[in-house]
């Protein structure tokens, strides 16, 4: 008998939930944004701030760019008006599945954007004579040093010096491989368009991170375990994201983050509107009002993201304002190596490197 | 009144047997299923394809990966063995009534917590500047700490905890219908300790032995977390192969593959060692 009112329970459920949709759906005219987005991008005190200002509701569902994709492959573009994937997941996302329609840069603020990463997100996501994102959220990875114990750190290649030996900690991933092309000389996103010359360089990168295997203490591979090691002072310097370094700084002020002198590695996460939105008009106040340089410096101030809005340096604390100013000055920014979009089949050649080099002894 | 009686039954049995079998066949057979299928197509997804298992064969590094995983696993089982038999003889035949309870509880506290939160327990303990290091080096032992961490005997004592009760359990459970008056008859004639282990006790724990060899083994082969973190920056698992083909390189069709090929592989070691021993299958489920 349990079961059956159970079942009955569970019945009921379900058809809430289906008219619970349904209603949704009938609301949505410009009076709903429903936004896809990363945890933290959309901070309820602006949602709130927003609804205030212009009357329409926010429903945000919160993703990562896998997810992104497939959900609206699935949909084919529908079920969400806003999305924010990042800038190297979007032209070869429009080109097999057209999912995103081209932004209207005309219905943008554009003044309030930095003109230098607007440049490069348009150029990344360029299809077809049209551009398909407006930045939102930048951050680099670079070096995480403990300048007491290790000061001879600059770049990507001092992480495989044997004088560190034990001390040293990297992700074995994609963004290792790159950091140490660079370091070495290479262009590595010049390669990606010729498969026989990128593995060469892959060969070269195995070979050096196998020789440099003995620096290495473990390769990490979660945020805490990174802060851990960094912190306890077992590691003395690993390749890391900004947001960790200035984490440890404030702790250890030996600890900081520090760009490499070949260029960080930076990844941008955009706005971007999917084909099938049904609020286009509210996806660009949303984009605009986020944009607005006193609610970016609410963002970084509390995530310490850096954000595209130019303006926003006025708005920030003063102890994130210096973390900017310490770690990533406009020189650095100008040596920033942009991930550009990863063409099919480059991911499964990193892939067997990386497996090969973790098994090696 | 027994055709009522059968109806009625009937409709128990369909109304209790409903939900299992949704529950299986929506959450467990329908993907399984699906996986199949991706497996032997390619990743452009056009037609049938067996690539994605000749991969395996083809690059070294897949099978190698397996392989060490494989005999990783089995010494794994081996030391469980030799560890869990004293430690159930004991709990069995000469503790004391309670003492053995308040023993078996002793076992059965630290699965309790999560494996990850074992783990993590094991790693303050063991790092170089954990509680053994620090304790060392204050007694004056070492000089300055060695780094216990991030090696394969690390990796395996680590495997070795983590699967133990459930080698523990089902030897205990066949240990205790073992009569006490055949070891002692043992003595009385004269066996040495050794003798009595070797042709009275691990001949008659045998089915327990096995059943808990084959959990240890598919638990210590299926294993992502110990040998992860334990085993650091040498510790390539396969089932870290499958995660990274999965969730990194987003190729579903090999990383599905990978997951058959571990299935496949690991029935046949089991299938092997139960023929090499002369079990079957069966006595060893009962």
């Amino acid at each position: 008998m349990k079961k059956v009112i159970l079942a009955i329970g569970v019945l009921a459920l379900c058809a809430g939930m289906a008219f619970g949709v349904g209603s949704k759906e009938a609301k949505a005219e410009n009076k709903v944004l429903r936004i896809m987005t990363w945890s933290g991008y959309a901070p309820q005190e602006l949602i709130d701030k927003f609804t205030a200002e212009t009357g329409i509701a926010v429903e945000v569902t919160l993703s990562n760019n896998e997810e992104m994709i497939s959900k609206l492959r699935a949909t084919r573009g529908g079920g969400f008006d806003l999305v924010q994937p990042s800038q190297d997941r979007i032209s070869s996302v429009v080109e097999q599945y057209g999912i995103y329609q081209p932004i209207d840069y005309s219905k943008l603020d554009i003044a309030q954007i930095d003109p230098s990463l607007l440049a490069a997100v348009k150029k990344n996501t360029l299809v077809g004579g049209k551009s398909y994102a407006v930045p939102h959220v930048y951050g680099t990875e670079g070096l995480v040093v403990n300048t007491a114990k290790a000061p001879g750190i600059k770049d990507f290649k001092d992480l495989l010096d044997p004088k560190y030996a034990g001390r040293v900690s990297y992700r074995l991933k994609r963004p290792t491989l790159i950091g140490m092309g660079f370091s070495h000389g290479y262009k590595p996103f010049d390669l990606y368009s010729d498969p026989v010359k990128y593995q060469a360089f892959l060969d070269d990168m195995e070979k050096l991170l196998i020789a440099g295997k003995p620096a290495v203490k473990t390769y990490w591979d979660n945020g805490d375990q990174l802060l851990q090691l960094l912190r306890s002072e077992e590691v003395w310097a690993a390749s890391a994201w900004e947001q960790a370094g200035w984490k440890l700084h404030a702790e250890n002020p030996n600890i900081d983050y520090i760009a490499p002198s070949s260029g960080a590695l930076a990844w941008v996460d955009t706005f971007a509107i999917p084909s099938q939105s049904e609020n286009v008009s509210g996806a660009y106040k949303w984009i605009n009002f986020m944009l607005r340089p006193e609610n970016a410096a609410f963002f970084t101030n509390r995530e310490t993201y850096g954000t595209a809005s130019k303006d926003a340096v006025k708005f920030l604390n003063p102890e994130i304002a210096a973390n900017f100013t310490r770690g990533l000055p406009p020189a650095v920014l100008a040596k920033i190596n942009w991930y550009p979009t990863v063409p099919v089949g480059i991911e499964e050649l990193e892939g067997k490197t990386l497996d090969r080099v973790k098994a090696s002894r | 009144m027994t055709t009522n009686r059968k109806r009625r039954i009937k409709w128990g049995f369909v109304v209790f047997f409903t939900p299992v079998f949704l529950w299986l066949l929506l959450l467990i057979v329908l993907p399984q299923l699906e996986l199949l299928r991706l497996s032997f197509v390619g990743t452009g997804g056009s037609g049938f394809t067996l690539r994605n298992y000749l991969a395996f064969f083809k690059e070294p590094i897949y099978w190698l990966t397996f392989v060490r995983t494989a005999s990783y696993a089995i010494l794994v089982t081996l030391i469980v063995i030799v560890v869990a038999l004293p430690v159930s003889f004991y709990i069995t035949k000469i503790a004391r009534v309670r003492a053995s309870g308040f023993l078996m509880v002793l076992l059965l506290v630290p699965f309790w917590v999560s494996e990850l939160i074992r783990v993590y327990g094991w790693m303050i303990l063991l790092r170089e500047s954990g509680v053994i290091n620090q304790l060392l080096v204050r007694i004056g032992l070492f000089r300055q700490p060695v780094e216990m961490l991030y090696n394969d005997v690390t990796m395996i004592m680590g495997l070795v905890y983590t699967s133990m009760l459930f080698m523990v359990i089902p030897v205990i459970g066949v240990m205790e219908g073992l009569d006490d008056a055949l070891i002692e008859a043992a003595y009385d004639l004269g066996a040495k300790k050794l003798a009595i282990w070797r042709t009275i006790i691990i001949p008659y724990c045998m089915p327990g032995i096995i059943s808990g060899s084959i959990i240890v083994f598919m638990l210590v082969l299926g294993s992502y977390l110990t040998p992860n973190l334990m085993g650091g920056k040498n510790s390539l698992w396969f089932t870290e192969q499958i995660y990274n083909q999965i969730i990194i390189y987003f190729n579903w069709n090999q990383g599905a593959a990978f997951g058959f090929l571990l299935l496949a592989l690991s029935s046949l070691i089991i299938w092997a060692v139960l023929r090499l021993t002369g079990q079957s299958l069966k006595k060893v489920i009962k």
